[in-house]
This record gives structure tokens, C-alpha cells and sequence, in this order.
């Protein structure tokens, strides 16, 4: 793969791996740890469609190469937009500013390892013919229509992109990876009497757009769509105050993103502002829960065959049987902290410094059957599907925003509940989970997870969760 | 004509000559424009932008980052007999900027007609270019600002004795030139500079660790806040938060300060934003002329003003920007259109192509203090978390964090509560706005106390 990538990124520009050493050789220092050069070519092309017809396309090109010099926990960055020598050189002459002097360094040329690939390499964007996209969507459109009348709004979004990466560094890392994203969203507006609603489903993944493209796909989602509004307009004022939350499995697996996923990345560690800093060992989550964040998952949106550190990615649990035992480390935090890097250091892009991100995120599935979960609630709610979600690190407080939700009364589902916002601790939610069923599954591909200013596509899953004690934030 | 490639030469002469990069970017926007319509496009538009960036972080002393950034890039969209394709590049040499609109005339062949689809009318063209006053160029090196992130966040360390950690204090500086133009012949420039500055600190008590921040952002460097003020109203605020604790639920009022109140308006610009009204996802549709706030409230959009956050003479479509209301005395004057969803709602162009610029709450007559005395017994918050925000239907639920008040003062600090209701009522029924207006922004309000809300934390 790095053979492959060298020829597709750098040769167009005139560089090989002489010119790589060379650029390095410019970072050098005996002040720096290391030094490293991420070339990066990202091509994406979107097309949506709007009241029947496909109205808008795009195709994005971006292309460039981040330096960084990391000194202890201090980095200098600088990128160029061009990928040529002498942007390369400039950029290299001012990421190594935070070296305050010019030693001498030792340059270590490396080999490039031989991580098994995640995905295929192939190029979605070149997929197919662009006339079979917009008949894809002028189809979707037909049938989300066809399911029902109240539909009065359609909006389908496809896009596709293919990104290749290149990773060079002073201690001889050397890595590259090609990378495939896929995406098919699929929005409705409902609409009875005075009431609208919204319902949405997509998904997708690191594959080929063919996967995308087959009936069985997309009329899931597009019937999921039209169920959810369909919910949603019947649904009634949710309640409000601390009670028991049932999760459904899948997506709702935000919950473990945000309340325990973020406070155990490294960097927060490290800097011990996370409120899990020093609580290595400790029970945090019951006995029924292990959380891992697996990067390894085949073909799956937050998978990666190595990180952008070129680090092969792993999976690292991080909570086993109720204690805490891992972290998500980059390369920096996991020097700093005396530990090995877990293939999670990732960037939005070259202009962007790589940190400790999450790929899939999950909870390992317990003995439960789900509908033995909902019998067990005397008084509560049932959510399974949600917006999105947020957390403080240091407080450790955490909200996730509920869009299908249901009342469980005597054991039994009632009402459909209009969207409402859930918070918890991060520290204590998972203590306080009661039961984990048995039914383990992986969200469908649409998550983007955003750190410090910077998005990068991630996974979540779950099994079904009972919660014994959230807040639920409604108005009744 | 041809154009010369746009070398790394010389990082700063962007800052020293802003003149020389403008016409560098005219001279891409106008061969753009040629070749589209060379190509095929009845009418075509392009966007070009150029900027420098620096930003140094510190943290316990030591610099974190040391980061220079130079950016580039052209987004162009052509219109033939109707169909729309866009492309863009961040790859400013001759060749790739012709692969780019050959890529958005391709996209062109393949998508459908679209009668509202086009460039303004060419009458709407701005024509006067006011002096906006937002080009303040200061060449500050890494290591300055590096200095001035190690002040800052040194004043805030040792403001008060609970402080026990730092996420770190930054320093940013940002320029850039950007050029719109388009096939009618319109070509608009802007320049713009900016200067900000941050501190994240952590307080520590038994109950745990709190985090808060505060922060300056300005045109001109010489009015950003000195150092100080910055760093100890990062530990003002940090510590404040200590002993956080839920409240019960219960309905209350409301009182939302000015960094969570923008959010506020800003949902309603959201609701009466042209995309949501043709789409039918606002719970305003049809809303001009009716009264969606107080008596006592009025929006004005104010896109000369001198140093503003979004000003500017002409909008996203080239079209002449000018004060207007977009509230009169409560009652919605206007929704905010751009010339496509103008034209898709059968109404004009408000000038909006890109959203409001420096939209001003007139109204807010009290301090605080007052606001807090009015509200008696209550929560104020300034933190909202999460996106729990649906402008199809107008509910509204999401995660705060602040302060609970009594008998006119602020008792003690909240967490881990929800806020709930509907922006119809929350806008509609706000009881005041407070005088302390932050200008920093592009929605302009002070304090905003919200009738009642219903507010989950606690049991019982």
C-alpha cells in the first residue's frame, strides 16, 4: 500500500522517497522527539436531491502535506495547500520553530509495515457512472413517496469520497493507507393536519458504492425514515425528571461515546483534566459492561487500516467487566504517559494536528434478552434513536438528544414521546446500568465526531441498556 | 490571459500588500469565470479566498503549539439552461483550477433543471463600497504571541488559589482577502483581519473538578482585552462553578445570558431562514406580519457596521447589502432569503445569501443586575449542551449548566439539569433583555429572561 501511495500522491509532484529524506533531514534536531511529514489527497463528490428532482452536485478536490516537530508535550505544525518541494521545505523551516536550537539530529529511514487492509482501495467517486447516481435518487425519491401520503418533503443526499495518506517521520515511521467513505442520507417531512415531523435514516461505511446502490439498502433506510416521522406524529409531550432509561441497541451507543468514550482519550489523561484522570484499575461501569473502541472492524465508517500516525489500529478495551483498563492514546500522549500509541491518532485533514479520536466505540453484548429488559421497567422511558450528543470532560456531565422515544409503563411500551435531551455523570451512568442484552449491534454508518474543531467519521453500537437513573428532559 | 502560479513566497505579503493578493485573486475569479462560460455555462459564479493564520498555545508554562497556517481556495458553480454544478479546489495552480471547472460544468451535464436556480438579478448588484474599516494588520511572530498566551494564562493560575489545572491559553492571529464574482461582470472584494485570545482553567474542590473559559476576539489588535482580563475572567469563571449541584424539577423563568442568548435569536433567524420556510421545516412558516416577540423587542441588521463580525457591502449572490429591520416591535418584518430561496418562496432577495450580518437586539434597556432582581426566584443559564433544537416543530430541550437564583441574588451554582419548552412561547413571551450587549458577534444581545421553561434534574 505505501509503494502504491508514494507513486499516486508524491510522484505527480516530483517527489520520492530521496526528496522525503530530505524534507525530514530539515526537521531534524536534537530537540525534537520526532518530526513528521502527513501527505494527504482527498477527492468527494456529492449529489442531492430536493422536491423530485436531483438539483445540486459537487466534486471537491483538496490536497496538501502537514509538518509537525513534537518536542516533549510541544509541537510545531505548519502545511501547504501544494505539494511540491519547496512548499514542503517551507513548511518544514516553520513547524521546527519550537526546536529553540539547531542541534544536531540522527535521521531513521524506515520500512513501511504491512497492516491488513480494513477496506478496499478502490475509488467510489469513479464507481458506476454519475447517471446512475441521480437515477439512484430520482428512485429513492419515487419510493419514499409511494409509502405514504403524508410524505410532503424529500431530501436524499449521496456522497462519496476517496482519500489517500501518506505518513513519513524522523524515528522511521513510514506508513500509507487509501481510504473509501460512503454516505446515503434520507430525510422526510410528514405532514397531517397542523402537524409536521421529520423522520431520517442513512448509513454507509468504507466500501464499494454498488453495496449502496442495491434495492435492499436503500429501501430499508427510506422506510425507516417514513416509520420514524410517522412516530414522531403521533407522539406526545415527553415527561420530565430523573427516571429509568431503557436504550435501544445500535445508534443509541452514543451514550458511550460521549459519557465514557471522550474522558478516556489520552490527551485529557495525560493533562489529568478528564473525570476519569487517575482512575486506571478503578470500577466505573457494573459488572455486565466491557467497552472496547475497535478500529479493526471491517468496511466499517470509523475503521481505519492505520491511523494518521501510521499506527495500525487495534482493539483496545477500555472498560472490562465494570473496571476501568484503557486509554486511546496518539503517538505524544502515549510517550508521555510511558505506554504504547493504540491506533487512534487522527486528523480531520493535513491543515489539522493529529489527537487521541475514537474509530467504533461498543459495548460488548451481556445475557438479556431486549424484551426481558422492557418487562423489567415498572415506570420509565424507552429510546432508540438519537441526534446526537455532547460531553464536558472535566465535570464529566453528558447529554444525548433522544428523536424516537417511548413511555414504559407496568412493563409494557405505551406512547410514542416527542424528542427530548437525556444528562448524566459520565463517571457513575454506567454504574448504574442494570441490565445488557444480548443483542449487539453496530449504527449504520453516519456518526461524525467532533473534537476541538476538528470532525472525523466514527462508529458506536450497543446492546440494549436499562439505566437505572437518568434525567430526561421533556415537558411534562 | 494566463495566470502566474501563486507561489509560498514570502508568508507575510499578504499582510503587507493585501492589494497585490486581492488582484492576484481577481485575476483566478475572472479566467474562472471565462473559462465556465467558455465551457458551456450560461452564467456562472466563483468564490476565491486567500489567508494567513498563527496561533500559539501554552499550557503550565510551556508552549503547547506553535502553529502557522496559509490557506487557499476557489469553489465555483455554473448554471447551463438551468442545471447547477459546483466544484472546488484548495489547489491554486493554473491547471488544477481548470480541472475544477471542467469537474463543475461535468456535475452540470447531470443534474436536473431548476427554474429558481441562477445567478441575482444583475440590477441587485452592489455598486458602493463603503469603508468597513475591518483591515488592521499587525505582523506579530509566534513567539509574541506565544508570550502573551504565557501572561494570560499565568494571570488566570494565579488569580485564586483553587485553581488547579489548565487546558492552556491561546493567542490567534487571521487575515485574509477574499473575491466574489460573477458572470453579470460583478466583482466584490473583502479584507479582513482578526486578533483572538483564550484561557481554559480548571478549578478543583472534594466534589470534583470544574472547567470554564473566557476569551476576547477583535478586528484591531490593539483593542483585544489586556492579558489579565482575560486570564482572571477565565478563573472568575471557573471557580464560580464549584459545588455545582441539580435542582429539582419544576417549572421556572429563565434568564439566559448573553453567550447562550444569541443561540436564542439565532434559532429564530434559523425559523424564518428561507432553505426551512420552502422546505416547510420551521415552525414559522407564513410568519411575516405576525408577532413573534415582545412589544418591547426589534431586529435590526446592521451589515456596514464599522468592525463588525459579518460586515459587509454585498451578500454570498453579490447583491447590494443595507440596514433593515427584521423585527419591528415584535411583529416579523421579513424572512431572511437569499435570491435562490427568494425566488423558490416567489418573494425577493433579502440580501441574506450567507445569513444575517451583525443582527442587533434594540430593547435592552436593563442591567443585570435589574434582570435578576425582575426575576426573583430562578435559573440562569450559560451553558447549553447538545443539539435537543427541532426548528420543524419548534421544541426545544437541551443540557445547562448555571446558576440558581433567590430572592433576587444568585444562590449557587446548577449542573447536570435539562431546560425544556417551545421557542414559539420562549421567544414570544420574553419578559426583558439586558443592556450588556456583546458586540463581539454577529447576533449583537445582551441578556434575555424567558418567561418559564420546565427544567429536569432532581427527583421530586
Amino acid at each position: 500500500m505505501y509503494e502504491q501511495v508514494l507513486d499516486n500522491l508524491l510522484q505527480p509532484a516530483g517527489l520520492g522517497q530521496r526528496e522525503l529524506e530530505l524534507a525530514l533531514g530539515r526537521l531534524l534536531s536534537n530537540q525534537i522527539d520526532f518530526g513528521e511529514l502527513y501527505f494527504q489527497h482527498r477527492v468527494s463528490e456529492s449529489w442531492s436531491l430536493e422536491d423530485g428532482a436531483v438539483k445540486g452536485g459537487s466534486y471537491d478536490a483538496d490536497q496538501g502535506v502537514g509538518v509537525r516537530a513534537v518536542a516533549g508535550a510541544g509541537t510545531g505544525f505548519a502545511y501547504a495547500d501544494t505539494i511540491s518541494l519547496p512548499s514542503l521545505i517551507d513548511a518544514a523551516a516553520s513547524a521546527r520553530a519550537i526546536a529553540r536550537s539547531g542541534g544536531e539530529g540522527k535521521l531513521q529511514v524506515g520500512h513501511a509495515g504491512q497492516a491488513p487492509a480494513r477496506y478496499v482501495a478502490d475509488d467510489p467517486t469513479v464507481c458506476g457512472s454519475a447517471t446512475d447516481r441521480v437515477e439512484l435518487l430520482r428512485t429513492i425519491d419515487a419510493y419514499v413517496r409511494s409509502l405514504d401520503s403524508r410524505v410532503s418533503q424529500v431530501s436524499v443526499n449521496l456522497s462519496a469520497s476517496h482519500e489517500s495518506i501518506l505518513v513519513a517521520a524522523t524515528d522511521g515511521v513510514l506508513g500509507g493507507d487509501v481510504r473509501p467513505l460512503i454516505r446515503l442520507d434520507i430525510r422526510v417531512l410528514m405532514e397531517e393536519g397542523e402537524r409536521r415531523e421529520q423522520g431520517f435514516s442513512g448509513g454507509g461505511g468504507r466500501y464499494r458504492l454498488d453495496a449502496l446502490m442495491a434495492p435492499g439498502f436503500w429501501q430499508h433506510h427510506a422506510e425507516e425514515a417514513v416509520r420514524q416521522a410517522t412516530v414522531n406524529l403521533g407522539a406526545e409531550p415527553a415527561p420530565a425528571g430523573y427516571m429509568t432509561v431503557v436504550l435501544g441497541s445500535g445508534w443509541p451507543g452514543v451514550l458511550l461515546h460521549e459519557a465514557v468514550g471522550h474522558g478516556l482519550e489520552g490527551d485529557f489523561n495525560r493533562k489529568g483534566i478528564s473525570a476519569f484522570s487517575g482512575r486506571m484499575g478503578e470500577r466505573v461501569a457494573t459488572e455486565e459492561c466491557t467497552v472496547v473502541d475497535d478500529g479493526t472492524l471491517a468496511d466499517r465508517r470509523g475503521s481505519l487500516t492505520i491511523d494518521d500516525e501510521g499506527t495500525p489500529t487495534n482493539c483496545t478495551t477500555l472498560i472490562e467487566k465494570g473496571r476501568l483498563v484503557g486509554y486511546m492514546q496518539d503517538r505524544l500522549n502515549a510517550r508521555l504517559m510511558g505506554v504504547e500509541p493504540t491506533g487512534n491518532g487522527r486528523r480531520e485533514s493535513f491543515a489539522h494536528l493529529p489527537m487521541p479520536r475514537m474509530t467504533n466505540t461498543y459495548m460488548l453484548p451481556g445475557k438479556h434478552d431486549p424484551g426481558e429488559i422492557i418487562a423489567s421497567v415498572d415506570d420509565g422511558i424507552y429510546a432508540v434513536n438519537f441526534n446526537g450528543g455532547q460531553v464536558d470532560i472535566t465535570s464529566g456531565k453528558f447529554v444525548f438528544a433522544a428523536s424516537e422515544a417511548y413511555r414504559i409503563k407496568n412493563g409494557k411500551l405505551g406512547a410514542a414521546i416527542k424528542g427530548a435531551t437525556l444528562i448524566g455523570n459520565g463517571p457513575d451512568v454506567l454504574t448504574r446500568v442494570g441490565m445488557v442484552g444480548n443483542d449487539l449491534e453496530l449504527d449504520s454508518g453516519v456518526g461524525v465526531c467532533g473534537k476541538e474543531g476538528q470532525g472525523v467519521p466514527v462508529g458506536v453500537g450497543q446492546p440494549t441498556l436499562r439505566v437505572d437513573g437518568l434525567t430526561v428532559g421533556g415537558t411534562s | 490571459m494566463t495566470i502566474t502560479e501563486l507561489k509560498n513566497s514570502g508568508i507575510d505579503a499578504l499582510l503587507h500588500d493585501p492589494d497585490r493578493e486581492a488582484d492576484l485573486l481577481v485575476d483566478i475569479a475572472t479566467r474562472v469565470i471565462d473559462q465556465a462560460r467558455a465551457g458551456g455555462a450560461d452564467e456562472a459564479e466563483v468564490t476565491v479566498t486567500s489567508s494567513l493564520a498563527r496561533e500559539a498555545g501554552v499550557r503550565l508554562g510551556e508552549i503547547e503549539t506553535l502553529e502557522e497556517a496559509r490557506d487557499r481556495g476557489v469553489r465555483v458553480t455554473v448554471y447551463c439552461k438551468q442545471c447547477v454544478g459546483s466544484a472546488s479546489t484548495g489547489d491554486l495552480r493554473a491547471d488544477a483550477i481548470d480541472e475544477t471547472v471542467e469537474r463543475a460544468l461535468a456535475i452540470a451535464r447531470h443534474t436536473q433543471p431548476d427554474r429558481a436556480a441562477g445567478l441575482a438579478e444583475a440590477a441587485l448588484m452592489a455598486r458602493h463600497f463603503p469603508e468597513l474599516d475591518l483591515w488592521h494588520p499587525v505582523n506579530l511572530p509566534l513567539d509574541q504571541l506565544a508570550e502573551r498566551a504565557r501572561e494570560i494564562e499565568q494571570a488566570g493560575r494565579s488569580a485564586d488559589e483553587r485553581i488547579a489545572n489548565s487546558e492552556g491559553a491561546s493567542v490567534s492571529t487571521e487575515a485574509g482577502v477574499s473575491v466574489y464574482a460573477n458572470s453579470h461582470g460583478f466583482v466584490g472584494t473583502g479584507r479582513g483581519t482578526r486578533y483572538s485570545q483564550s484561557c481554559v482553567l480548571i478549578a478543583r474542590d472534594e466534589a470534583g473538578m470544574q472547567r470554564d473559559y473566557d476569551y476576547d476576539t477583535a478586528r484591531s489588535f490593539e483593542v483585544l482585552a489586556a492579558p489579565e482580563t482575560t486570564g482572571r475572567g477565565a478563573a472568575g469563571r471557573t471557580v464560580r462553578r464549584l459545588g455545582a449541584r441539580r435542582i429539582p424539577t419544576g417549572k421556572v423563568p429563565v434568564l439566559f445570558a448573553p453567550e447562550v442568548a444569541r443561540g436564542l435569536i439565532g434559532h429564530l433567524v434559523g425559523a424564518v431562514s428561507g432553505g426551512n420556510l420552502y422546505r416547510r421545516s420551521s415552525f414559522l412558516l407564513d410568519a411575516v406580519g405576525e408577532t413573534v416577540m415582545p412589544a418591547w423587542a426589534t431586529l435590526i441588521e446592521r451589515p456596514h457596521l464599522p468592525r463588525g463580525a459579518k460586515s459587509s457591502a454585498f451578500d454570498g449572490d453579490g447583491v447590494a447589502t443595507r440596514e433593515s429591520a427584521l423585527v419591528s416591535g415584535g411583529v416579523l418584518d421579513r424572512y431572511v432569503l437569499s435570491s435562490y430561496s427568494a425566488r423558490r418562496l416567489g418573494l425577493d432577495t433579502t440580501a441574506n445569501a450567507g445569513g444575517v450580518r451583525n443582527l442587533e437586539l434594540i430593547g435592552g434597556d436593563r442591567s443585570v443586575d435589574e434582570l435578576i432582581k425582575e426575576m426573583g426566584t430562578g435559573l440562569m443559564v450559560n451553558e447549553l449542551m447538545g443539539q435537543g433544537v427541532n426548528l420543524v416543530t419548534g421544541d426545544y430541550s437541551r443540557g445547562a449548566a448555571g446558576f440558581w437564583i433567590e430572592n433576587g441574588e444568585i444562590a449557587w451554582p446548577v449542573e447536570e439539569i435539562t431546560i425544556a419548552g417551545h421557542l414559539r412561547d420562549m421567544l414570544g413571551k420574553l419578559r426583558a433583555a439586558g443592556s450588556d450587549v456583546d458586540t463581539r458577534h454577529n447576533i449583537r444581545t445582551g441578556s434575555l429572561l424567558v418567561d418559564e421553561m420546565t427544567v429536569a434534574g432532581a427527583e421530586g
